[in-house]
């Protein structure tokens, strides 16, 4: 038991340093923390000038999104790229492809022998529609009230998860297939790559939705970067969205994606 | 004891949590054995990290971080103090969290694709087995 101890020890030593710390730091919830005001006689911090322009600048009232997917559009840009290296991660290290993988056929998905999954099957068969137009209602009402890509594209891999745990992985695969979501989350990566390239045919940088006022016929640049957004939070719906089943088909499978749990 | 309860932890006790259930992580991740629960103290690390990034936005008073529709019409209209810093909890910290959380549930992914692996070539998640049956791999050659 020499490891706890010690992992003890030093615990406590890192927890005491960061606590010592602590009394350095503004009080929990002022306004007037650096984080939230800047520097006292300094420059005034980002988020600051974020709170004032965004709706100036993209006509998007809701901050998270906006700063998300345009201001900080290069960082979501890899937070995206990470996320399908991750699912290509998890194919490369379990999926076992053999040479004669036929598909397998789903059990016959009517409901009869099988009573104690009587109440859950047709329970989810229910929810899960209306988990996946909440999860789309969520992608396109980013803009307005809480939500965008990240969260609805993980509300549509939980809804296929719900499936897949309700009935059978193989039945959900048979909706949901490998080959739709390994091809799914390469087009995410290449619907937000693609509107990052479509500014610098009109000459302009990298991501700079504003170009695109023509293509997206808006009065405005203004309102051209909120369609900008918009295509954007698609491409990462798209991409989470397939990482995650991908992720839940292939770990609960241990990468053969037929039985499973 | 009650003065500093009252003096040193009450106005800081976000940053108090974050640094216990970040020993809590940290602890679990040196002195545990078994793989599975070394990541599970991962995660409860990366938590207390969001939790400590989403509680530096915060600003009493405040509401979430979207423009109020009124605001935001008077602002498009000119008057640019309509939008007022101190209505709107800070977005910055929530726009980082985001993409950690999804960041770190794809990342958590890979780890137990990597502990599969582990227990189907080995037969054991514990640590100290896995490392004895590698050396004894070594030895044999």
């Amino acid at each position: 038991m020499n490891a706890k101890l010690y992992a003890s020890i030093a615990v406590v030593i890192t927890g005491t340093i960061l606590l010592y710390a602590v009394s350095d730091f503004p009080a929990f919830g002022d306004p007037r923390s650096p984080a939230n005001a800047g520097v006292a006689g300094g420059a005034p911090s980002a988020s600051q000038y974020y709170i004032k322009n965004t709706y100036l600048d993209t006509k998007v009232p809701n901050l998270v999104t906006a700063v998300l997917a345009d201001y900080r559009s290069y960082d979501t840009l890899f937070e995206t790229v990470v996320i399908f290296t991750a699912g290509m991660a998890i194919f490369a290290i379990i999926r076992v492809v053999r040479r004669d993988d036929s598909v397998e056929v789903p059990a016959d998905p009517k409901i009869d022998g099988d009573h104690h999954r009587i109440v859950v099957g047709i329970t989810c068969r229910l929810v899960v529609p209306l988990v996946q137009i909440f999860a789309l209602y969520v992608i396109a009402h980013g803009h307005y009230s809480p939500g965008g890509g990240f969260q609805g594209g993980v509300m549509l891999g939980a809804s296929f998860i719900l499936l897949a745990l309700s009935t059978s992985l193989p039945e959900a695969l048979s909706r949901f297939g490998e080959d739709h979501f390994m091809k799914l989350a390469c087009l995410g990566v290449f619907v937000y790559a693609g509107f990052g390239f479509l500014p610098m045919i009109f000459g302009r940088n990298f991501l700079d939705y504003g170009a695109l006022q023509g293509v997206f016929m808006t009065k405005g640049e203004e309102m051209a970067r909120s369609h900008g957004i918009f295509g954007v939070e698609i491409g990462v719906a798209l991409t989470v969205m397939s990482v995650m089943f991908a992720m839940f088909a292939n770990l609960s499978s241990r990468g053969r994606l037929r039985g499973g749990l | 004891m009650l003065s500093f309860f009252k003096e040193a932890v009450a106005p800081h006790f976000n940053f108090w949590i974050y640094v216990i259930i970040m020993m809590i992580g940290l602890w679990s991740v040196i002195a545990k054995n078994n793989l599975i629960k070394k990541l599970i103290g991962l995660a409860i690390f990366q938590t207390a990290i969001l939790l400590l990034y989403v509680s530096l936005g915060v600003k009493e008073g405040a509401t979430i971080p979207i423009i109020d529709q009124h605001a935001a019409e008077l602002a498009a209209a000119g008057d640019i103090s309509a939008i007022n810093p101190d209505k709107y909890a800070n977005p910055l910290p929530h726009v980082l969290m985001l993409t950690a959380i999804v960041v770190g549930v794809a990342t958590l992914g890979v780890a137990l694709a990597l502990s599969q692996m582990i227990y189907k070539d080995f037969g054991t998640l514990e640590e100290d087995e896995v490392l004895g049956k590698i050396k004894a791999l070594h030895d044999d050659v």
